[in-house]
């Protein structure tokens, strides 16, 4: 029998396999075709403080390996989640977080006191690092003291496991890290979408509304991959790698670079059951390669 | 419910250049499905196409446990499905959506180019309820409207082209027999088209749904990529559509 558990902070997931934000909706979006229990996590889409639109259409584009996306942080407000979602996803029998976005240092406080009342989410998931909304979003995960600060007000009103997800848009990934880590962050997930762009060159125009949007998919993994043992070999607390991945093979890359636990993003687009795939496939390596627990593999790199 | 199962190709068939058909063979019993939904379909072995494609359901034969796709080519993906044969297998995540409401008891089926394909199907529908209904098919020429002859047993089959070369010549809502009083309309196919018909609709104080087909990566309402604008705010063409009640558009009707 093989253990595929591990930790974040204190919180022991069944297995390392979540999925990661604006891929998985609120999991029941995907309730026809996996059960939800055999995730190690779930990271529902990101919410603020106010219900949002986000951008206008075109807000997608496919390109090589991947996708740009531009949704622009839509979602229905915290509100509206802690009454009307929470109570329908509270039972699902795995470890669930929420995504807290905002365009202020208030707006991430506000959102991430309302989610520390409940008691079946048990870590939250700062998003400093969206690329797809005028206000604050990566705005934050840029700067080493801009996120040093949304992390420690966040810190101070919210109890339970705090997650800050980083951006790849930057100089050095390690700097936000370190600077998180000493903010108190209890553990780091990246990467984010890369800022990218793409042109119908028949239209003359860029397929997106917003022109630019964050890049995803199978293209972004390497990038993803080498940003996540950087950081990993320079802090303490644990690491969520995501980036990419549609296979066994691509999780176990992230966690040999040191995660302890991985999301599944885009490939839950083309394949709604690639997340309980990946589940089985680390189980099938542990096997044959005789390993009895998962984390004898990670950061092995 | 919604599922993700391998189909067989029974058969292909190429409807002049731009078109082809699959009948899609199901290993088991087939779900129920209503006319207007669709189907999220694997394209395999291109390096351009990652995300599954959105077609709409053209036909269903609950007997022989098939669906029917009629695909237009339009780029990578549909170029690369049109390689597909016999015997080949095709993954479907299906049925997705919300369909139409099958209403009405003087209905006017309005179709464009490849949006004529849900409306086989909403026809045999029709016909489940005892309703024959009007079946307009328009396109630019003749070559632009594929399988025409499949529509004459499920209702009166009109036709009209841009260049006369099947039908009456002109747009779809310059057909003598477009301004009937029917008492429901949908519509599906080249936006111009469904808004020029709305707006007739929406005039006459006829309901009216159109099938919208925006730019999609999940299917299912996970991604959020392909909202259109409504009364309640940005929805899902996937999951709260593809066919929504016109009325309930934001801003569909105005010229653009």
């Amino acid at each position: 029998m093989v253990n595929l558990s591990t930790k974040i902070h204190n919180i022991t997931l069944k297995n390392p396999v979540m999925t990661a934000s604006g891929t998985f909706g609120y999991g029941e979006e995907f309730a026809d075709f996996i059960d939800l229990s055999r995730l190690g996590g779930i990271i529902v889409k990101g919410t603020t403080g106010e219900r949002r639109q986000g951008n206008p259409y075109p807000r997608m584009a496919e390109t090589p390996s991947g996708m740009l996306n531009a949704v622009g942080l839509q979602n229905v407000g915290v509100e509206t989640f802690c009454r009307e979602v929470y109570p329908r996803i509270k039972d699902i029998d795995t470890k669930i977080f929420v995504n807290v976005s905002g365009s202020s240092i208030e707006e991430y406080c506000h959102v991430a006191e309302m989610i520390d009342e409940f008691d079946n989410i048990p870590g939250i998931e700062l998003n400093i690092s969206c690329p797809n909304v005028k206000k604050g979003g990566m705005g934050f995960g840029t700067n080493p003291d801009m996120a040093a600060q949304v992390v420690r007000a966040v810190r101070e009103v919210y109890h339970k496991t705090l997650i800050v997800k980083l951006t790849p848009n930057v100089t050095s990934v390690v700097d936000i890290a370190k600077a998180v880590e000493q903010a108190g962050a209890d553990s780091v997930s990246l990467i984010n979408t890369l800022l990218g762009m793409a042109i119908d060159v028949e239209r003359q125009r860029p397929y997106l509304s917003t022109i630019t949007g964050g890049l995803s998919g199978p293209c972004v993994k390497p990038v993803a991959v080498r940003m996540v043992w950087q950081v990993a070999h320079a802090v303490q607390i644990p690491v969520v790698g995501l980036g990419g991945i549609a296979s066994a093979a691509d999780a176990l890359e992230f966690l040999m670079a040191g995660a302890k636990a991985v999301e599944v993003g885009t490939a839950n687009f083309v394949d709604p059951t690639v997340t309980i795939k990946i589940v089985e496939g680390l189980e099938d390596y542990c096997q044959r390669h005789n390993i009895q627990d998962i984390n004898d593999i990670i950061g092995i790199i | 419910m919604k599922h993700i199962t391998d189909f067989t190709i029974l058969r292909r068939q190429q409807l002049g250049s731009h078109y082809f058909s699959l009948i899609l063979h199901h290993p088991g019993q087939l779900p129920s499905i209503q006319a207007g939904q669709f189907v999220e379909v694997e394209v395999k072995g291109c390096r351009e196409v990652m995300l599954r494609r959105p077609i709409s359901i053209h036909d269903v034969d609950y007997t022989a446990n098939t669906l029917t796709l009629l695909v237009q080519i339009v780029g990578n993906g549909t170029r690369q499905l049109a390689t597909l044969n016999e015997g080949d297998t095709l993954n479907l995540v299906y049925p997705l959506g919300h369909g139409f409401s099958v209403q009405g008891a003087a209905p006017l089926l309005v179709g464009g180019g490849a949006g004529i394909a849900p409306l086989l199907y909403l026809a045999k529908c029709y016909n489940g309820r005892g309703v024959r209904p009007t079946i307009l098919l328009g396109g630019r020429t003749k070559e632009l409207i594929p399988v025409r002859g499949a529509f004459e047993p499920y209702g009166q089959v009109l036709y009209s082209t841009e260049d006369g070369s099947l039908g009456e010549k002109g747009l779809v809502t310059q057909h003598p027999l477009f301004s009937v009083p029917y008492d429901h309309i949908c519509t599906c196919g080249p936006t111009p088209m469904m808004k020029a018909v709305g707006r007739y609709a929406v005039e006459k104080g006829i309901p009216c749904e159109v099938s919208l087909e925006n730019m999609m990566a999940c299917g299912i309402g996970a991604c959020l990529c392909c909202v259109t604008d409504t009364v309640d705010g940005h929805k899902c063409v996937c999951k709260e559509g593809p066919v929504f009640d016109v009325t309930k558009l934001a801003g569909f009707l105005e010229n653009k």
